[in-house]
C-alpha cells in the first residue's frame, strides 16, 4: 500500500516528546524512517489516541517448532490501515539472571532484533523476560535459531512455568542471604521442558528475592516466592551505631519507633536487640546498613499462591515452609516444587492459579497432599469459625 | 533436513557468570555495606575492601535498538562494558573507577537518561503494554506514565520524600504489573458490560469454557437467529474481562466508558508492617490523551498530600494507617463513594466493627 511508505503524523503523540521523563515516542521516532513497521505502529498509535480504544488482536497459535510457549500472538485489526503492523507477534527472550549484561551481548541481541523484527524491545517485560515486540509469523524460526546460536533461548508464556526470575542477590547486595542468581540458572535449566510446554492449569511464576525487602516483588507477583532470611541474631556493630547516632541520625524516632515487635532498646550510648523477638523485617538494617546487617545462619522463606486479580481475586503468597536452607544443588526446594506441582495439575481447573487451587481444596488439605506438615507460622492467626470439617468421627460399639 | 539436526533447543538463558564485571565475581557474596552518596548513585563496598558504583538511569522501558546502543556506547565508555538492568526498569551502569561517576551522571543525563530513583525517592513506574500492544487494554501504558512521570520528576531525581514511593501502572484488571501491591496504582477499568457478537461467537469461542471463564457467573448460553450464542446478565458484571480474553468474540473495550481508577497503600517489603494490597481511592477517572491531566493531578495531589503529612520511613499505607481512612479522604479532598465499600465475595472483614473514630481528627 502506498500509505505505507508515507510517515504517518502525530499530533497527540509529539505531546509525549515534551517534558523530562525519557519519551517511549522517541523510541518508535527514531525507527521511524528505517522501519515501516515502526511508522505504523505510530499511526496505530495516534490513532488509539484518537479514538480512546485499542486495535491489537490476540487468539491464534504462534510459535516455535517443539515449543509451546514463548511467542505471544498479536495482529492488527485496522491491518488495512496499518499493514505492516498487521502481525506484530511478541517474542519472549530468557533474560540472565539478575538483569546483568555486556554491551557486547546486548548488542548481539539488537542485530537479530533490528534484523527480523521491528527493532523495538522491552527491558524488561513484567515476569522479567527481555520483550522483542512486533515481528511476523515467517521471522520467528530464523529469529529462534539465531538467538540460540547465540546462547540466547525463549521465555515462558501460556499455561507454562513462566520465566524465572530474581533480584541480584550476592552479586552486588550485602542482604541477600542466598545465592538468588545462583539458585534461579539452576531452577530455569531444571524446569526447560517446564518452560517450554505447557502442562499446567494456567501460568506458574517463580520469583526469587535475596531478602525480606523483596525488590522483585516476588510476594506479590509469583505463584512460587522464596524470600531470603536468616535465623539467628543481627550481626551488630556498636561502634558504627554511634557513628550513626554523632552524624545525626535519631535513633530513637527512626529505628527503634519503627521496629514491629518492639525489639530494639536504645539508650543513647549502646543498641540493644531482643533477637528472639524479631521478625527479620529489615528496617533497622535498611536505616544503618554500616552497622547492621542480617546474621549468618541464612536461608529463605518459601511462599506460595500470589497473583493478579484474575479470576477469584489478587492474592499474597503465604508461606509453605518457614525457613530452608538453599546451598546448590537445592534439591529439597527442587523435590518441593515437583510435590506441589503434582497435586495442581492433576486436579486443578482450567485458569486456575495455585493459590486459588489451594484455596478451594483448602490449604490443610494441600499441605496432607504435598507431604508438609502444618505449622502456626503458616497463618496469621488460627481459624475464627467453628466450621471444621473433621476428617473422621467414632461409632458406637 | 541437515539444519533440523542441527537445531538448538531447551538451553534456558545464558549464565550470568559471562555478563558480571572482575570485581563482582571477585567479591561475590562478600559484599560488607553499601552508601548512598547521591540521587541515582550506590557503592557497594566488600569486606576485601573494593568498591561498586552503580549509576541508576531512567528508561521509558519500551526501548529501541538504536537507544540500547547507545547505553551500550555509555557502558563502554565508563564502566568497562557492563551493565545491569533493574526490576523496575531502569538501567544501572557498573562503574569500578570512582573518577568515572560523575562523567557517566553528565553523559547519560545529556542523551536522555535521567539519573536517581535511589533511597526515599519515586523509582520508575512498573507498567504493562496499554495500547501499545495489548487486546484488552482499557487505557495506554506508556502515556499515562510519561505524563505522571514528567510531574512527579523531581521526586526521581532527589531522595527528599517521607520513603521509598513505588507507583505502578496497569492497563486493566489482568494486572500484567504489580499494581495490587504498590503505594500509588493506576489501573485501567472498563465499565460497560461485554457485548456478544453472535454471528461470529460460535465459530470462534467453545462456549462451556467461556460460561465457567465468568467468575460471577454471569453469562449464559442462548441461541439467536438459530446460532449459538451468549447473553450476559449484566448487573451481575463487574468488567474483569476474563471472558474477552477467553473469548474475543466478546469485546469489552468500550471509549466511552473506559478509563482509569486510582489505588493507594499497598507495598511488597516486609520493612516494618507486613505486605499490603493497594485500597481504592478514586474509582474511576476519564481517558484523556495525550496527557491525562486528571490522572496526573489526582496522583500528584495524594503524593503532596502524603509528602507533607508522613513521618520520615512511613510509606503510603502506613501513612494511611496510622491517621485512618477518614482523615486520608478528608486531607487528599477524595470522595467517599458506595463503590468504596467491598461488595465482592468476603467483603464482610473490610468493614469498620469498633467505636475507634477519630472525630476530631
Amino acid at each position: 500500500m502506498t500509505d505505507n511508505v508515507k510517515k504517518h503524523e502525530t499530533p497527540l503523540l509529539d505531546e509525549l516528546l515534551k517534558g523530562p521523563w525519557p519519551s517511549f515516542v522517541k523510541e518508535f521516532k527514531t525507527l521511524q524512517d528505517k522501519k515501516a513497521v515502526a511508522n505504523d505502529l505510530l499511526g496505530q498509535l495516534e490513532y488509539s489516541y484518537k479514538t480512546k480504544l485499542g486495535y491489537w488482536k490476540h487468539g491464534g497459535i504462534v510459535g516455535v517448532m517443539g515449543y509451546g510457549g514463548g511467542v505471544i500472538g498479536r495482529y492488527s485489526s485496522l491491518a488495512e490501515m496499518f499493514p505492516a503492523v498487521k502481525h506484530f507477534h511478541t517474542i519472549r527472550v530468557n533474560q540472565p539472571a539478575g538483569w546483568f549484561y555486556t554491551s557486547k551481548a546486548l548488542r548481539t541481541l539488537c542485530d537479530i532484533w533490528e534484523k527480523r523484527g521491528s527493532g523495538i524491545t522491552n527491558m524488561h517485560g513484567s515476569t522479567g523476560d527481555i520483550v522483542f515486540l512486533g515481528t511476523n509469523t515467517e521471522e520467528l524460526e530464523p529469529i529462534f535459531e539465531e538467538l540460540t546460536k547465540e546462547g540466547f533461548d525463549l521465555g515462558g508464556s501460556g499455561s507454562n512455568l513462566r520465566t524465572p526470575s530474581c533480584c541480584n542477590g550476592q552479586a552486588r547486595c550485602e542482604w541477600a542471604c542466598y545465592d538468588t542468581m545462583g539458585l534461579c540458572y539452576d531452577l530455569t535449566q531444571t524446569f526447560q521442558d517446564e518452560l517450554h510446554r505447557p502442562q499446567f492449569p494456567y501460568k506458574f511464576k517463580i520469583k526469587m528475592a535475596g531478602c525480606p525487602n523483596d525488590c522483585v516483588a516476588s510476594i506479590a507477583r509469583s505463584d512460587l516466592s522464596i524470600i531470603g532470611t536468616w535465623r539467628d541474631n543481627i550481626q551488630m556493630d556498636q561502634s558504627a551505631v554511634l557513628k550513626y547516632a554523632s552524624d545525626g541520625l535519631d535513633i530513637q524516632k527512626i529505628v527503634v519507633m519503627n521496629c514491629p515487635t518492639k525489639c530494639l532498646d536504645w539508650n543513647g550510648k549502646e543498641l540493644k536487640i531482643d533477637n528472639s523477638n524479631c521478625v527479620k523485617c529489615m528496617h533497622c538494617i535498611n536505616v544503618m546498613p554500616k552497622a547492621l546487617a542480617p546474621g549468618k545462619d541464612r536461608g529463605a522463606t518459601v511462599l506460595l499462591g500470589s497473583k493478579a486479580p484474575i479470576i477469584e481475586g489478587a492474592m499474597l503468597s503465604s508461606v509453605l515452609i518457614p525457613f530452608i536452607k538453599l546451598e546448590p544443588p537445592f534439591k529439597e526446594l527442587k523435590d518441593v516444587i515437583g510435590r506441589i506441582w503434582e497435586p495442581w495439575a492433576e486436579h486443578g481447573k482450567n485458569r486456575e492459579r495455585i493459590g486459588e487451587f489451594i484455596e478451594r481444596v483448602g490449604k490443610g488439605n494441600f499441605l496432607e497432599e504435598v507431604g508438609i506438615d502444618p505449622v502456626p507460622e503458616m497463618v496469621k492467626h488460627p481459624r475464627e469459625n467453628p466450621y471444621i470439617f473433621y476428617d473422621e468421627y467414632l461409632e458406637d460399639e | 533436513m541437515s539444519e533440523k539436526q542441527a537445531r538448538i533447543t531447551d538451553i534456558g538463558p545464558p549464565h550470568h557468570d559471562k555478563f558480571l564485571p572482575p570485581v563482582i565475581k571477585e567479591n561475590y557474596g562478600k559484599w560488607k555495606y553499601h552508601e548512598n552518596p547521591r540521587p541515582g548513585v550506590l557503592v557497594h563496598v566488600s569486606h576485601s575492601g573494593a568498591k561498586i558504583w552503580s549509576v541508576r538511569c531512567a528508561t521509558p522501558r519500551i526501548l529501541s535498538v538504536i537507544s540500547i546502543r547507545k547505553i551500550c556506547e555509555l557502558a563502554d565508555k565508563y564502566a568497562d562494558g557492563y551493565l545491569r538492568f533493574t526490576s523496575r526498569n531502569n538501567f544501572e551502569l557498573l562503574i569500578t573507577k570512582e573518577a568515572n561517576v560523575d562523567p557517566a551522571i553528565k553523559e547519560a543525563i545529556a542523551i536522555g537518561y535521567p539519573v536517581g530513583g535511589t533511597g526515599n525517592s519515586l523509582s520508575n513506574i512498573v507498567h504493562t503494554q496499554g495500547w501499545v500492544h495489548c487486546h484488552s487494554a482499557a487505557t495506554d501504558a506508556s502515556g499515562v506514565v510519561k505524563a505522571v512521570m514528567d510531574e512527579l520528576f523531581v521526586h526521581f531525581q532527589e531522595q527528599k520524600l517521607p520513603a521509598k514511593l513505588r507507583i505502578a501502572l496497569a492497563c486493566c484488571l489482568n494486572m500484567c504489573g504489580a499494581v495490587h501491591c504498590s503505594d500509588i496504582s493506576i489501573l485501567g477499568v472498563h465499565r460497560r458490560p461485554p457485548k456478544a457478537d453472535d454471528a461470529n461467537l460460535g465459530k470462534i469461542c467453545e462456549v462451556p469454557n467461556l460460561i465457567a471463564s465468568c467468575p460471577t457467573a454471569a453469562i449464559r448460553p442462548t441461541t439467536k437467529n438459530g446460532v449459538a450464542t451468549v447473553e450476559i446478565e449484566e448487573e451481575k458484571c463487574m468488567f474483569c474481562a476474563n471472558c474477552y480474553t477467553v473469548c474475543p468474540a466478546l469485546p469489552i473495550n468500550d471509549a466511552l466508558n473506559d478509563g482509569v481508577s486510582i489505588w493507594v497503600g499497598g507495598k511488597v517489603s516486609n520493612a516494618r508492617s507486613t505486605p499490603s494490597f493497594s485500597k481504592l481511592a478514586i474509582p474511576w477517572l476519564p481517558n484523556t490523551p495525550p496527557r491525562w491531566p486528571e490522572v496526573v493531578s489526582a496522583v500528584k495531589n495524594i503524593v503532596d498530600v502524603w509528602a507533607k503529612d508522613a513521618r520520615p520511613y512511613e510509606r503510603v499505607g502506613e501513612w494511611v494507617s496510622r491517621i485512618g481512612w477518614p482523615r486520608f479522604f478528608k486531607k487528599t479532598g477524595i470522595e467517599f463513594t458506595k463503590h468504596h465499600i467491598d461488595d465482592f465475595k468476603h467483603c464482610g472483614g473490610t468493614f469498620a466493627t469498633s467505636t475507634q473514630m477519630r472525630h476530631n481528627g
